[in-house]
């Protein structure tokens, strides 16, 4: 474990830098993704049909692609942005369509007279479902929406490999390749600030869980 | 009830008009159907509804299990849209979406059969929700009027429960005070006590008929003919996407004209 040891600074703002990227991926998913499962439900035909749309083209295209057209795609048409805003807004996209589904998945479970109740009291269609719709969906969706999360933790090593450099992924990659450390320590290295992250997270999703089931 | 009214009698297509002995409402229409037509694809689950409910009136609407009557309510604050005819509220049709329909609702205060209070939220904040975000009254206005409201149908003391752990009957009356709390200028309630154990039902019904005093317009969808004959100032009678017949309360159990009521009262008087 030598060149972990010693290299451990390094380690540590890859860690960092990565938690970064997870950190801004997981607010932005969220958000986007309940836009879009809000754009699923709704009354509006269009809006419905953009949702759908959207799931649809970004759920069954690989991460990678995501990633190519917003680091590559993107500058030709005139888009720049750092190589770790498109990698995390990359990320965004492909995540925001789980995260829509799960979400959608949890506002079907929420009884269909929950949203009759408070439109009949003359909540508009965004007051009812922010007041009254999706916090009970995020309860039941939130076993779903705990492993698409933790699934975009690692998919973060994917935005990693796209040269937003110096996360966990990348220092894997600088020790070896440049450094010539061996692979085996070096890798394990990596795997164990996932590990520590993803393993982290589930225990925390876990708590949530049981505090959401004695909430109701 | 000293109220003042008319009521209309329709049978095989032909409507008299005529004053009740004991109608309710100041006479001033509050909410009118004119000529609505609904259809579900080939079902035509209303057909051609002329109904009009007079300030401070209760009408009692009874009829066989998918005739229409929540359809009716729905109808109403437009839960459900309607394909012919119009609907109007005080006056004013009904907006077709959005913000102007949204607003309409609140006029409207809506008691479901199965309670439908916001399981996440406290039993206060179940009535205080709608005055805050639709209206924008102010917090703690807001609060001491829930109060005021869930102490008058006797649950002030559940105000900081949830809903899920209140009874049948509690839920109900809460129910009735979170769409009291709109102030709505009148109320629809679709079997209020179909969904409760009998031992609970009076309790419910006993806030309908305190609210019927106090002179709310109410439209009533229920086969609890003692609330209909204590607090109802007309009945009308549903089957088959149609209104089939109208008449006072105690006309209309005692004396049913057409023979779809006679056939349905048959059936509900036997148990
Ligand atoms: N969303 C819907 N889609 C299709 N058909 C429907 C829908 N809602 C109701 N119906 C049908 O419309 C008819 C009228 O229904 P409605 O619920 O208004 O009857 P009801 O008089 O309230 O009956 P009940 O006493 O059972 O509550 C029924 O035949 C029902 O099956
Ligand atoms: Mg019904």
């Amino acid at each position: 474990m030598e060149p972990v040891l010693d290299n451990l600074d390094l380690y540590w703002s890859g860690f960092l830098r990565s938690l970064g990227i997870i950190g801004w991926s997981l607010l932005g998913s969220m958000v986007l993704g309940t836009v879009l499962a809000a754009f699923r439900v709704s009354p509006v035909a269009s809006l419905r049909a953009f949702g759908t749309a959207w799931v649809t083209l970004v759920r069954n295209c690989p991460l990678t692609i995501v990633l190519f057209f917003m680091a590559f795609g993107l500058p030709e048409v005139g888009v720049n942005a750092s190589f770790y805003v498109f990698g995390v807004t990359g990320l965004v996209i492909y995540t925001s369509a789980f995260v829509c589904e799960a979400l959608r998945s949890g506002i079907n479970a929420v009884d269909r007279g929950q949203a009759e109740a408070a439109r009949a009291i003359g909540l508009t269609f965004g007051q009812t479902m922010t007041q009254v719709v999706l916090p009970q969906a995020f309860r039941s969706a939130v076993p779903p929406l705990g492993s698409v999360q933790i699934a975009m933790f690692k998919n973060s090593a994917v935005v990693g490999a796209f040269g937003v450099g110096a996360d966990l992924f990348s220092v894997g990659k600088t020790l070896t390749s440049a450094q010539g450390y061996a692979y085996i320590p070096v890798l394990t290295g990596v795997a164990i600030g996932y590990l520590v992250i993803t393993l982290t997270a589930g225990v925390l999703l876990g708590l949530l869980e049981r505090k959401v089931a004695i909430a109701r | 009830m000293a109220r003042t009214g008319r009521v209309w009698i329709v049978s095989g297509g032909m409507t008299t008009h005529r004053t009740a002995a004991e109608g309710g409402g100041s006479g001033e229409p509050l909410v009118v159907l004119d000529h609505v037509d609904k259809w579900y694809g080939d079902l035509h689950v209303l057909q051609d509804i002329e109904l009009t409910v007079h300030r401070g009136e209760v009408v009692v609407v009874i009829g066989p299990s998918g005739s229409g009557k929540s359809t009716l309510c729905r109808a109403i604050n437009r839960l459900e849209p309607i394909d012919q005819g119009t609907i109007t509220l005080d006056g004013e049709p009904l907006p077709a979406e959005g913000k102007e329909l949204a607003a309409l609702r609140a006029e409207v205060g809506m008691v479901f059969q199965s309670f439908n209070l916001f399981a996440h939220k406290t039993i206060l904040e179940n009535v205080m929700l709608g005055p805050v975000k639709v209206r924008g009254i102010k917090k703690d206005a807001a609060e001491k009027r829930a109060r005021e409201l869930l102490d008058r149908v006797g649950v002030g003391h559940q105000a900081a429960k949830y809903p899920a752990q209140l009874s049948g009957g509690q839920q109900q009356r809460v129910a009735i005070a979170r769409a009291l709390a709109m102030e709505p200028k009148v109320m629809l309630f679709d079997e209020p006590t179909s969904a409760l154990d009998p031992e609970m039902i009076s309790e419910v019904l006993d806030v309908m008929v305190d609210l019927a005093e106090r002179g709310m317009t109410m439209v009533v969808v229920t086969h609890e003919m003692g609330f209909a004959r204590t607090a109802g100032d007309r009945v009308v009678f549903m089957a088959d996407g149609a209104i089939v017949e109208e008449a006072t309360p105690e006309q209309f159990f005692t004396n049913p004209q057409s023979d779809r009521a006679k056939d349905f009262l048959g059936k509900i008087l036997q148990h």
